[in-house]
């Protein structure tokens, strides 16, 4: 069998999903040993032609060009993978979405009218067909390195869809609504983290998105009794997953 | 006769963070046309933080860049700090220093190892690299690793840390917690003084360059989470003026907002930091840098990999002797109230000065945002680097002038995600 390929491919984003590749340090040269890396931009300046037998994808497509790109990777690529919020959900940027973009640029360049970009940040899903994805701003570490291990052996990647909430039961941590009346999104957000922020005396803030059936009728009330004002509430399904979050709310 | 017209262009500039481009026009063998092209999409940070609590753009403004979201973190808090009129005890400035240590690390390991090394020794990646010098390339990931580690303690994870906040830390470690970190930090102190050895021994092009140097200073020591600003050409200046002095202008011809200061073209980021600041290193550092053949002064970008190796000494020796000092502080965090006004802040983000000023209303919203990253304010210097380089190399062929053109882009570790969420991304493709 000939050695597979793995393309990593950026669109706007941060380049934090991509990084945590190259943050696998103790498992990268394996990595390395195992797939021929064909295109990695920030990595390596070879860069070899397709078909590719996965292609990872980090960014949301924010440009008309960005749309003919991502579709021509997905011609190229036999297994698609999103990487991260932005990939999976448009992104912190999706946020123009909800706003006046011509504004918006008026308010960052002295030339809006240089400015060529889409009035809408959104998920390579909204453009082709999606694979697998992987959630997160960023992505977590153990479920990239999984989910490459997993396509390598021609497993499925183990992305289970429960909540922060179960996580944080699992790993035994006090939950900070119930001892404290801190906000968390826990209970609505996609598992993957760990529970990270509450280990850390923090509410979630929703950074790994929407879960599979976000009940957010039923936590706002919470959020509200524990010091959340209507706006708060708003601004905190209102980040780096908001287009996803703004449509699986059930609260409003 | 018709000119003779040279181009040298690279569509997509690798081993760089972001997406960018070179392009350069040679026209009778004179430089005509040197462009760093960013084609980065943009995405608007500084319109959408409008609106926002005060308390987010610590978590929002991280997302800028996942490779030194630590320094977008602190600048944020500075900035909104200084607009409340907060104060931050000692204790927990030092531990905001320490996690930003962990990003210094891990972010100039990441540049010397995996994106800087391959251009001296001819390679086109570490991976390649580490077939023929594991060594190198191991060692350099067991720092890179550390750096990770440490971010991960105090911040709970290496990429769009949670733990920091306004006013401090959502929780602070105990001492003990802190024990094995010191144990990896001590072996990777040995292997960060091995690696300055190895790089020592690169064959570095002459080249040299007369730019303004700006970087932050700290009273005595060197800088890292603040600092007022200082420069070589004139006299510092407090963060407030820092938009009297720093101004960005639109480039028509280019794809980027060029910064510049008091009008001329200058550099930020390890060699301005370095040059301003190398007495204040520690002693180990200073005498590490004296052997690798460094002076108090460094204008030579291709030698930058030196003083990022001597950075990370620094960087883990100052890890260090924090958590040697380290007691646990009573409180994570003190009240920062929101209050109607203006502020301020800087830090020394792994590239450079990183600036970030709110007005803030009296509803505790954020009215107003402005972030000028090290990547803006470093493009002139970075084309007219190019220009220099190009100029003088002329009998090169394009492969190896082109190549020469990237390398010189790469000395200075540019952030294209960073600086392209406030620069133009049109190109003249004429």
């Amino acid at each position: 069998m000939s050695t597979p390929t793995l393309a990593v491919w950026k669109f706007a984003s941060c380049d934090g999903c991509q990084l945590t590749l190259l943050d696998c340090e103790d498992e990268l040269l394996t990595i390395a040993g195992q797939v021929q890396i064909a295109t990695f931009l920030e990595a390596s300046s070879d860069i070899v032609a397709g078909p590719y037998d996965v292609s990872l994808v980090e960014g949301s497509i924010t440009t008309a060009a960005d749309e003919r790109r991502i579709r021509e990777i997905r011609e190229q690529s036999k297994v698609l993978v999103t990487i991260g919020a932005c990939a999976t959900a448009g992104g912190v940027q999706a946020l123009r979405n909800f706003a006046d973009i011509d504004e918006f640029a008026s308010v960052v360049y002295a030339k809006p009218e240089y400015i060529d970009t889409l009035a809408t940040s959104t998920p390579a899903s909204a453009h082709v067909k999606v694979d697998f994805q992987l959630q997160g701003c960023p992505i977590d570490r153990g479920q990239l390195l999984d989910t490459l291990t997993a396509l390598l052996v021609g497993r499925k990647p183990r992305l289970p869809a429960k909540t922060v909430c179960t996580e944080c039961k699992l790993r035994g941590v006090t939950c900070v609504v119930v001892a404290e009346g801190i906000p968390c999104l826990g209970p609505v957000t996609h598992a993957g983290c760990g529970a990270l922020c509450p280990s850390y005396h923090r509410g979630c803030y929703g950074c790994f998105g929407p879960a599979a059936t976000p009940n957010s009728a039923a936590l706002t009330p919470v959020l509200r009794r524990d010091g959340m004002s209507e706006d708060d509430v708003d601004r905190v399904f209102s980040t780096f997953n908001v287009f996803r979050f703004a449509a699986e709310r059930n609260d409003r | 006769m018709n000119p003779e017209i040279r181009t040298l262009f690279v569509g997509a500039l690798t081993r760089v963070e972001g997406e960018g481009a070179l392009h350069v026009t040679l026209t009778d063998g004179a430089v005509e046309r040197v462009e760093l092209n960013i084609y980065e999409p943009p995405r608007f940070f500084e319109a959408f933080l409008r609106g926002r609590a005060y308390t987010e753009p610590p978590d929002i403004t991280s997302r800028v860049c996942g490779i030194c979201p630590v320094a977008y973190q602190i600048s944020a808090s500075n900035a909104i700090e200084d607009a409340c009129g907060a104060t931050i005890p000692p204790e927990l400035m030092a531990l905001r220093r320490l996690l930003y240590c962990g990003e210094w690390i891990h972010s100039h390991a990441l540049h010397i190892f995996l994106l800087h090394t391959p251009d001296f020794l001819g390679y086109p990646d570490a991976i390649s690299l580490a077939n023929d010098r594991p060594d190198l390339i191991e060692r350099g990931l067991a720092i890179k690793k550390t750096g990770n580690r440490l971010m991960e303690q105090i911040g709970g994870r290496a990429i769009h840390p949670i733990n920091l906040r306004l006013g401090g830390f959502y929780s602070v470690p105990h001492a003990h917690d802190l024990a094995p970190l010191a144990e990896m930090l001590r072996r990777s102190l040995d292997d960060a003084l091995d690696t300055l050895r190895s790089v020592a021994e690169f064959d570095f092009p002459d080249a040299e360059f007369d730019h303004e140097f700006l970087s932050l200073a700290d009273s005595g020591r060197y800088p890292i989470e603040n600092g007022t600003i200082n420069r070589s050409g004139g006299p510092s200046f407090g963060v407030a003026e820092f938009s009297d002095h720093v101004v960005e202008a639109q480039v028509q011809h280019s794809t980027a907002l060029h910064a510049t200061l008091d009008g001329q073209r200058y550099l930020t980021g390890p060699l301005a930091r370095y040059s301003l600041n190398s007495a204040a290193l520690s002693p180990i550092a200073r005498e590490a840098a004296e052997a690798s053949g460094l002076g108090p002064v460094c204008r030579n970008p291709f030698r930058s990999i030196l003083v990022r190796a001597v950075e990370v000494v620094y960087a883990i020796e100052e890890s260090l002797r924090i958590i040697t000092e380290y007691e646990r502080p009573a409180k994570p965090f003190v009240d920062v109230p929101a209050r109607a006004g203006i502020g301020h802040g800087v830090s020394e983000a792994p590239r450079g000065l990183l600036y970030h000023r709110y007005e803030i209303g009296g509803d505790g919203l954020v009215r107003a945002a402005t972030i000028v990253p090290p990547t803006a304010q470093n493009q002139a210097a970075i084309e007219h680097e190019m220009a220099e380089l190009v100029a003088a190399n002329l009998t090169l062929d394009d492969v190896s002038l082109t190549s020469l053109c990237e390398k010189s882009i790469r000395n200075h570790d540019p952030c294209i995600s960073c600086s392209a969420h406030f620069l133009t991304l049109t190109i003249d493709r004429k």
